[in-house]
């Protein structure tokens, strides 16, 4: 994840007033391996030590856009004009595996 | 219609001493200078970035497809010979484009030491496209004195070649950002490998300089100076460096997907009958250079990023022979079309298509952004061809043009692995042009698209994308 949204997301993370069970991050990114060190980054710190992340784990839930779980929470047609061709892009499923592992990680300290 | 791309050139220029100079690789060494060391450590040979099987399919001794036949990673099992020479262009040393760039100084601001020049002079004479004209601005170089004087404010930026420094480019304007250093050199390096380009086309089509009467730059660099930071005319600049007397021109800037802008409006004045023989010209990136350098060396790769890339392209009124731009269906993604990868590619592929009849299944290959993804993989950027054609094949999937299970097909069969520096514009599907003229020429195929997208948010004057397509067809004669 580049410096700049670290940065803006250690900000936010960090504000005073703002509970953390208030916070969620949603990535978008395509690529599923990229998107998994998006969501390391928010979660155990900068994988690789390159921005005001790194040695910070903010611990935030992260999710993915494509994530089937999420799929009820938009509506349909905004759903597909927006992500519909994604669920024939990208392999959903296994977003959804990654990521939910990733929240049990988060969870099990 | 009746306008048709009659010949095609692509070159690289390898310039391992100019990925200090790169924007990522320039901020992060001013950090970290003892980073240098690795850099350099990682940096590649001549001969290894010309055994590279991707920069080969570049200059057109092998195609695209022929990528997936070749033991990876290509870095680690080079093609058995380094080739500078392809059907479409050459991959120039670096040695020999720091002479470029002295032709290509009319402003006095490179200066090249004296023994270097001695060096390197007898290769740019034999060079077939250069002439007495560009040895005379090449010159004797300066000695060694007047080279460390210019190198001594701190303002200029040595020029180095094997770790030894051979020459200064100078800033021309102490109090203006737009002329410092680091700009010039970009933008002068886009003026002598774009030249290079253009050469290389009058070459092949077997036309002199005389014959262009316009020229279309497409890069993505700004020239100017502090009031006037985009000015432009880029094209007039290399049109002097190739002695096309009878040309002028102007600079098309789309971020990437300036060079399909270029060549559609090229196509528009040739349609018109305003000119005849309009080049389209876009030299390379320097401050793209080295961008991934750092996921390099963490992955123990040397760095990939080490090659300028430059294009050009003719475009004329139909010969009977060369390939057809459809003019009569143009993509373009419109202000109002929404910036989902849906809304763009239905506005670049399925409405142009649906325009004349015609389905995605109607098309050979399709041309994308075709950057190599054995720099951007390492780097976490994903595997952008391969991406984008599974976008086009699931929106054939959701127009039921295909069955799902048949995605992949498409992707193999209508797409290409991806093998172009990340040089932005260049990799933005016009690499792929020289390869489908000559498919077509020869009978191989019919119909291919182009579909480039620019990142225009990357200014700040907007948050939307970007994009421009065409269709290329077989001449009937």
């Amino acid at each position: 994840m580049d410096p700049a949204s670290q940065a803006h997301i250690k900000k936010i993370a960090e504000s005073d007033g703002l509970p953390k069970d208030q916070i969620i991050v949603l990535l978008g990114a395509s690529d599923i391996e990229g998107a998994e060190i998006s969501a390391e980054t928010v979660t155990f710190g900068d994988p690789s030590y390159t921005g005001p992340l790194a040695g910070v784990p903010l611990g935030l839930p992260v999710y993915h856009i494509l994530e089937p779980a999420l799929r009820p929470f938009i509506p349909e047609d905004v759903y597909d004009a927006n992500l519909g061709i994604w669920t024939m892009a990208a392999d959903t499923e296994e977003i959804g595996r990654r990521f939910q592992a990733i929240r049990e990680k988060v969870a099990n300290g | 219609m009746t306008v048709v791309i009659r010949e095609c050139a692509a070159a690289l220029v390898h310039v391992p001493s100019f990925v200090r100079y790169g924007s990522k690789p320039m901020r992060d060494l001013s950090e970290s200078p003892a980073l240098l060391h690795d850099v350099h450590q990682a940096l590649r040979s001549f001969e290894q970035a010309a055994a590279y099987p991707p920069n080969q399919v570049f200059i057109g001794n092998l195609r695209p497809d022929d990528l997936l036949g070749l033991a990876q990673p290509w870095h680690a099992n080079p093609l058995g010979e380094p080739r500078r020479h392809g059907p479409f262009g050459e991959i120039l040393p670096e040695d020999e484009f720091y002479g470029w760039l002295k032709i290509a100084d009319a402003c006095h601001i490179v200066a090249l030491e004296h023994s270097f020049v001695g060096r390197i002079r007898d290769a740019l004479a034999h060079h077939p496209l250069t002439g007495e004209d560009d040895l005379k601005k090449l010159g004797a170089g300066v000695p060694a004195e007047e080279l460390r004087q210019d190198l001594g404010d701190g303002s200029a930026l040595p020029l180095t070649h094997r770790g030894q420094v051979i020459g200064a480019l100078k800033g021309a304007h102490e109090r203006d950002d737009a002329l410092k250093a680091e700009v010039l050199m970009e933008n002068l390096v886009a003026k002598a490998s774009g030249a290079l380009g253009l050469r290389h086309l009058l070459k092949r089509a077997g036309i002199t300089p005389q014959d262009v009467d316009f020229i279309l730059e497409c890069s993505e660099t700004a020239i100017g100076d502090r009031y006037n930071r985009g000015g432009g005319s880029l094209s007039k600049a290399i049109g002097e460096m190739c002695g096309c007397v009878n040309a002028t021109g102007h600079d098309v800037r789309a971020f990437c997907a300036s060079p399909i802008n270029a060549l559609v409006s090229a196509a528009a004045l040739v349609e018109a009958g305003i000119h005849r023989n309009v080049a389209v010209v876009g030299g390379g990136c320097q401050a793209k250079i080295g961008m991934k350098y750092a996921a390099h060396l963490k992955h123990g790769m040397p760095i990939l990023e080490d090659v300028l890339g430059a294009v050009a392209f003719l475009v004329t009124r139909d010969d009977g022979a060369s390939p057809r731009i459809r003019l009569d269906s143009i993509g373009k993604h419109e202000i109002g079309a929404g910036s989902s990868q849906q809304a763009l590619m239905t506005a670049l592929v399925v409405k142009p298509l649906a325009r004349i009849g015609l389905k995605m299944m109607d098309v050979d290959k399709y041309a994308t952004e075709l950057h190599n993804p054995e720099v951007t993989l390492p780097a976490g950027s994903g595997n952008t061809p391969y991406t984008n054609y599974k976008i086009m094949a699931s929106l054939a999937a959701l127009n039921r043009e295909i069955d799902k299970t048949e995605i992949e097909t498409f992707v193999k069969q209508r797409g290409m692995p991806g093998y172009c520096p990340t040089q932005g514009h260049i990799p933005a599907a016009v690499c792929y042009l020289p390869h489908a003229c000559d498919a077509m020429k020869q009978g191989t195929m019919s119909r291919a698209m182009f579909i480039a997208k620019g990142s225009l948010f990357l200014g700040r004057m907007s948050q939307s994308s970007d994009g421009m397509s065409f269709i290329l067809e077989a001449n009937a004669g």
